[in-house]
């Protein structure tokens, strides 16, 4: 990063199916206010906004236009980031960039969702190509259930794999008082009772939809030193684009994952992601897809991350924790998924994890968000400046 | 290759919603069809007294939990006259009709709204007006059926 750059205070909303109880702009106001509260700042202080959900989600576009009314920002400077299910993820880049680049001293992000207001089968429809894809399309259900397929095949892991996941999950959830699901599930049986959407994907094995916010506070260098919190110190991130219908040639590709982890990974010279990293909040919108992508991101070897989720080593005091929160298969506000994802590192980091804080001594922490059907952004955090 | 055909895709999306508007909201829409009434909210930081109401300062975020009663009759702040038609499913009516914006008294920002029982030569920047109210009323902004300028006693 050309400039140091830190997280020095995040928020979140509850997060529920329902907020009858706000409109967007409160919704958000609740997540800014959180955020603002832990740095312990104005909104004043604030130089620069970055805002951003999931097109179309609520029947809106360009929400940006009447949201600075209620999150403080009228008049000051803001980019709307709509990047679909990763969108959490660039929020938290463009805040990053836009500090690095030495333009701002502190920029706050927001992103929010509110998932029950519209009909998302609408704003996914758009997403694909109108000629070649859009028609054929059925939302998340059908892409994860063949996921869930082609990771059993691949590795021979039995349905329990699955549901050792959603067990993990839910006494992660427990710990984690702004999780949508909390769910007392506590066997690996309770879980292969819940129906199938598709087989073998099961409604638990599935994130659900939420409406909730999320936001950051991310400062300079210099801003950091004085700010209350300890700053949690942005190492890297990096992105990558693809539509997996062009260029995965028939088969199911986890390309993005790999080349966005391997990247980053190279170029900070971490050779043993599982030890040198101490706890990754990746964006996961199921329980298959969690195993299969721990195994892209070069976290274990192919075929191994089930075999691993049986010995327990993920769990949030356990060697490697993933989704000490829960996971986004317990929340998923979309647009502000991927930034609770980086919230949750940077709380880990801080040690202000409360009931989920990590055994581990944390050290470095990974986050991601995906979307689409090939796209992942994924950040590096540290506890240390260097 | 030359071009024989310029071909287009063709399709048509479908969009509802329901937006929540919120618990401030909720409230001033309910009072607003059970009883006509029309209620602010007031900063006690800034001072200001907002109509429509919010629960949220724009400037300072605080919240705000002071209702403040507010008459129904404001001024005219200014309007317009709307004859272009944009299609009726994007329209409230058909076209022509008038548009105003109209701060209540005893409040610091403006409603916009419809104006009834007038012409557009006989508005005025700054005529005082009332809120004519619908007989059924179910719980939206346009529960009022449009401002009229108040007459001088004759």
């Amino acid at each position: 990063m050309a400039r140091r750059t830190a997280i020095v205070g995040v928020g979140q909303t509850f997060h529920r199916s329902r907020r009858p109880d706000v409109h967007i702009g409160e919704l958000c106001a609740e997540a800014v206010k959180a955020a603002l509260e832990d740095a312990e700042i104005h909104v004043r202080d604030i130089q620069a906004f970055v805002t951003g959900n999931m097109e179309l989600f609520e029947g809106r576009y360009v929400q940006d236009m009447w949201l600075a009314d209620w999150i403080g920002a009228v008049g000051k400077p803001g980019i709307r980031v709509t990047t679909g299910g990763t969108t959490g993820g660039t929020l938290a880049s463009v805040a990053f960039e836009l500090v690095a680049s030495g333009l701002y001293d502190l920029v706050l992000a927001v992103g929010f969702e509110k998932q029950f207001e519209g009909d998302t089968r609408a704003g996914l429809k758009t997403v694909a190509d109108p000629l070649w894809i859009r028609w054929q399309t059925t939302g998340a259900i059908g892409y994860f259930s063949r996921q869930a397929r082609y990771y059993m095949k691949e590795t021979g892991a039995p349905e329990e794999a699955g549901a050792m996941v959603r067990v993990r999950l839910a006494a992660h959830a427990r710990n984690n008082p702004h999780a949508h699901l909390r769910l007392d599930l506590e066997s690996v049986e309770e879980v292969l009772k819940s129906p199938y959407l598709i087989p073998p994907l099961r409604q638990l094995d599935m994130c659900p939809t939420s409406e909730g916010a999320c936001a950051i506070v991310v400062a300079s260098e210099e801003r950091a030193a004085r700010m209350a919190r300890r700053p949690v110190w942005v190492k890297d991130w990096t992105s990558v684009h693809k539509e997996a219908i062009y260029v995965r040639g028939g088969r199911h590709s986890v390309a993005d994952l790999e080349m966005a982890a391997s990247r980053l990974f190279r170029r900070n010279g971490i050779q043993k992601p599982m030890e040198e990293i101490s706890v990754a909040e990746i964006y996961a919108p199921s329980t298959w897809a969690e195993l299969e992508w721990l195994e892209a991101y070069g976290f274990c070897e192919k075929g191994t991350a089930w075999r691993l989720e049986e010995k327990g080593v993920f769990y949030w005091n356990r060697e490697f924790p993933v989704n000490p929160s829960g996971g986004v298969v317990c929340t998923n506000p979309i647009g502000a998924t991927g930034l609770i994802r980086v919230a949750e590192v940077a709380l880990q980091l801080r040690g202000d994890a409360g009931p989920r804080q990590i055994s581990r001594k944390p050290t470095l922490g990974f986050s991601s968000a995906w979307g689409g059907s090939g796209w992942t952004v994924a950040h590096l955090l540290s506890s240390s400046k260097d | 290759m030359k071009t024989r055909e310029p071909l287009q895709v063709l399709g048509r999306l479908y969009v509802p919603y329901a937006n929540w508007v919120g618990e401030t909201t909720s409230q001033f829409l309910c009072e607003l069809r059970d009883k006509r009434r029309l209620r602010g909210t007031g900063c006690s930081e800034c001072g200001k007294v907002f109509m429509p109401p919010r629960s949220v300062c724009p400037t300072c975020l605080a919240s705000l939990e002071t209702w403040v009663d507010l008459p129904t009759t404001g001024l005219l702040m200014t309007y317009t006259s709307v004859h272009y038609s944009f299609g009726r499913e994007y329209q409230p009516m058909d076209p022509p009709y008038l548009l105003g914006i109209i701060r209540l008294d005893g409040a610091d920002t403006g409603l916009c709204h419809f104006l009834g029982e007038t012409s557009f030569e006989e508005l005025r920047v700054g005529m005082k007006v009332e809120a004519v109210f619908k007989e059924n009323r179910e719980g939206n902004i346009l529960d009022i059926a449009y401002f009229r300028p108040i007459k001088a006693a004759s």
